[in-house]
């Protein structure tokens, strides 16, 4: 009796799933497809089947390029990507070895380095752009900032907007004894430290993290919580956040919905700012050196091809399909396009506002490694003191340009890019002062940086 | 030959089409149009009436988010832009359609894009193969393992990698359910001793059955290339699923008539003839309601388990589209919903039809 109930099952099981086979068995005349030959020279891949995975977002653009246009499959490489959920998730999946790579924050393989949050060994042989966040506040917010932003002949607010005139708002806030938050993507994102920067420039405290309190709200003003991108509206929306960082299109998002408004872009907190990167682990690097190699160059020549003007709408068509970011076109294109929607109607132009090849865009830069170390430094997430040397060699550990530079010269042997987008570094950019508070960074003294801020852990 | 259709229809829980077939044959005519009238036409009648509750409430709320709209653009930049804002939503253009609950049509324009974009991947499918057959070959011959379709899954394969996670987990839940529930049936000490852990364990959240399945997954498949996300998800499924039919089965076996067991005791039948002659099939009808309530559980908890497990199935595609935020993405979402449920229904039926063919008390299907 019982065995013939496991083989009625067992029949209604597979007549279950054969019928949906079925349906794929009508399939239409294909049309033959042509196979280009490919335009590349083709390394020895040691792995051609590869897992990448991204979270919704504009900067994930070059994956999405490098599959579409074929740049992965000129190099020998079959690659799926995968959207994920979080940044916590892809962190795992890429040390546990279910994804070869990931588009990852910048902070996430250092701070797996450096020892804070999960530990392993990562590393980044691409950057994959610069600038493209933005801090967005809700309506109601908004409307207490405005009348402390000075504003212009046109009566439309001067930029940049410093966060002095979000201050008196917090200070409402807290004589009232309600708690100001905000949201940002992740404790290592940049977001986290550019909102914190953004804030400390204004003498907002935005907490510090210890040991003991990994939520970093240590004497903090504002209380700073982590939300997946692309849930910031809609917590926003609920009001369970009075405002956020977040990369695109959630900045742009808030304003088509009308639930919010983006006050300043990452751009005038720190001009061309590393933002995500393109990471492996160290162990999948050195299994597989061509592999990296051919990845490597595939993500170059999409960088290059984001770049190259013209191609940004067919790139904001290939960004709004469900798979890659998927939001509607019209909002993508907003800041893909090199232009930026402050307040609805505000629309400024930003042709910088998402760069992924120029300023050497994609060469992985020891200094601005070292900037994320010296900013988890000050907000403590590095707990101890520590040598200017260690921030050096730290970095070189993670942040691998040789990888890059192998990958670069045979894109320019094959005459892909011309010499001269090889940047002639030795990784460090010169000393800049384009931040907000027009500090200066010298990566090659980490500790001095540490010490010229006014809020934050000192060494 | 009419008796045995209606027989068949009956047996599988689609009883309503029996008046039809009889009127059809000429027989009793007054009494089966009133069956009609109550079986067939009546339901026809509410789901005309729920489409139509569904069409003026998302209208309703179309215009409540459109008004909105445009009272706070009155509000915040003044007349001009809320008459740009008015004549701007009144144009459809996809920038300022208000966000809300789609309507059936909108529902319907996105089921038939997600079929026409199933059929676009299934060709895009087959040019892959045949791209990469010729390399596949050498591959095979090298001893390597063949390159495979790198391009996403489309609505319909998510569908199917839904259904077999199910009932790969549904038969991991028969499989532990069924003995454990008839060995502690068969033992009252057994039973209560460990009736403490059933009753904590079953209403754990899918959830958490998720984190600790991933944690123990997690470790066991450490150096292995393959995706644990199906396993991780039909492990939780079976685990989250399986209470219903242990608590059956052991109530099954432990409550067979007293007679059924003297007589066992009479015919001097040993231990596992007792078990398989005697107690199993006087105890079936439980183990089914169980098991029908475990498969439903099972598909219910399938939808939050593949959204974390990041499984490619329904419950994925529905976080997606809602991370998405796109325009149509809420008609999709509500799609999904729709094929969820229906899958659910047919999935029960299925249980129902079993249940009936084994049981002794043949119920017509509700």
């Amino acid at each position: 009796m019982k065995a013939n109930v496991f083989k009625a099952m067992a029949l209604i099981a597979v007549l279950t799933l054969g019928a949906c086979g079925g349906k794929e068995q009508k399939k239409e005349e294909v049309k033959a497809t042509v196979t280009s030959e490919s335009k590349t020279k083709q390394l020895d891949i040691e792995k051609p089947q590869l897992t990448f995975g991204f979270i919704k977002l504009t900067d994930m653009a070059p994956l999405a390029i490098a599959k579409e246009k074929g740049f992965f499959e000129d190099e020998g490489l079959f690659v799926s990507v995968e959207a994920q959920s979080n940044w916590k998730n892809i962190l795992d999946r890429v040390i546990d070895g279910q994804l070869d790579g990931s588009h990852m924050l910048a902070g996430q393989p250092i701070a797996a380095g450096a020892g804070f949050g999960r530990q392993a060994e990562l590393v980044t042989p691409f950057s994959m752009d610069l600038n493209g966040n933005g801090i967005t506040v809700s309506n109601d917010v908004w409307s207490k900032m405005k009348p402390n932003i000075p504003t212009g002949e046109d009566g439309k607010p001067i930029h940049p907007i410093k966060a002095d005139a979000l201050k008196p708002v917090i200070d409402d806030y807290k004589s009232s004894g309600k708690a100001f938050k905000m949201g940002m993507v992740f404790p290592v994102s940049t977001h986290n430290y550019e909102i914190r920067y953004w804030l400390a420039a204004a003498g907002i405290h935005p907490g510090i993290y210890t040991k003991e309190n990994i939520q970093g709200q240590i004497d903090a003003e504002v209380l700073l919580s982590v939300t997946p991108p692309p849930q910031m509206p809609a917590t926003l929306e609920a009001g369970t956040i009075h405002g956020y960082c977040v990369g695109e299109p959630w900045n742009q998002q808030a304003v088509f919905k009308g639930i919010g408004v983006p006050v300043v872009t990452n751009y005038d907190i720190w001009k061309n700012n590393p933002e995500k990167v393109f990471v492996m682990t160290k162990k999948f690097v050195e299994e597989n050196p061509n592999t990296a190699i051919a990845v490597t160059k595939a993500l170059i020549r999409a960088g290059k091809w984001l770049d190259t003007p013209g191609n940004r709408e067919e790139a904001v068509k290939i960004l709004s399909m469900s798979q890659y970011v998927g939001a509607d076109e019209v909002v993508l294109a907003n800041s893909m396009t090199g232009t930026f929607e402050f307040e609805k109607g505000d629309k400024r132009s930003m042709p910088d506002f998402n760069v992924f090849y120029r300023y050497n865009a994609t060469y992985p830069f020891y200094s601005d490694g070292i900037w994320f170390l010296t900013q988890m430094r000050r907000w403590g997430q590095i707990p101890a003191s520590k040598s200017a040397d260690w921030y050096g060699s730290k970095i070189k550990e993670i942040y691998r340009p040789d990888i890059w530079e192998k990958a670069a010269k045979l894109l320019v042997e094959e005459g892909q890019i011309p010499t001269t987008d090889i940047p002639e570094t030795d990784g460090y950019k010169p000393t800049t002062t384009d931040f907000i508070d027009s500090k200066s960074y010298d990566a090659k003294d980490p500790i001095g940086y540490i010490n010229s801020f006014k809020i934050g852990n000192k060494d | 030959m009419s008796d045995k259709l209606i027989k068949i229809i009956r047996f599988i829980g689609l009883g309503f089409l029996e008046p039809l077939i009889r009127l059809s044959r000429g027989e009793e005519t007054g009494k089966n149009i009133t069956l009609i009238l109550k079986k067939i036409v009546a339901p026809i009648a509410s789901i005309l009436i729920f489409i139509a509750v569904w069409q003026s409430g998302s209208d309703l709320l179309y215009n409540i988010e459109a008004s909105h709209r445009i009272e706070k653009a009155l509000k915040d930049q003044g007349q001009k832009a809320a008459d740009e804002m008015k004549a701007c939503i009144e144009s459809g253009e996809i920038s300022c359609q208000p966000n809300t609950l789609p309507s059936p049509a909108q529902v319907k324009e996105s089921f038939k894009a997600l079929l026409k974009d199933h059929k676009i991947i299934v060709a895009d499918k087959k040019a892959f193969k045949e791209k990469t057959a010729s390399l596949n070959k050498k591959r095979r011959a090298d001893g390597k393992s063949e390159i495979v379709y790198t391009g996403r899954p489309s609505f319909v394969d998510q569908i199917k990698t839904s259904i077999k996670t199910v009932f790969a987990g549904f038969l991991l839940a028969i499989f532990i359910a069924v003995p454990i529930g008839i060995v502690i049936g068969l033992s009252d000490t057994l039973r209560s001793s460990i009736n403490w852990l059933i009753q904590i364990f079953k209403p754990v959240s899918p959830v958490v059955w998720l984190l600790l399945v991933f944690m123990i997954v997690k470790t066991l498949t450490k150096d292995s290339d393959s995706d644990s996300s199906f396993i991780i998800s039909f492990i939780s499924v079976g685990l989250c699923s399986m209470w219903a039919t242990l608590i059956n089965t052991a109530m099954g076996v432990s409550t067979v008539d007293k007679d059924f067991i003297n007589v066992a005791k009479v015919l001097k039948l040993g231990p596992i003839q007792k078990v398989f002659k005697v107690i199993l099939p006087s105890s079936l009808p439980l183990i089914f309601t169980g098991l029908r309530i475990t498969l439903s559980v099972a598909w219910m908890v399938l939808i939050a388990i593949e959204l974390l497990a990041q499984s490619p199935g329904l419950g994925s595609f529905v976080w997606e589209e809602f991370q998405n935020g796109a325009n149509d993405s809420n008609s999709k979402i509500i799609v999904a919903m729709f094929i969820i449920g229906i899958i659910g229904f047919l999935l029960d039926r299925i249980m129902l039809t079993i249940q009936n063919f084994v049981s002794f008390n043949k119920n017509e299907g509700v």
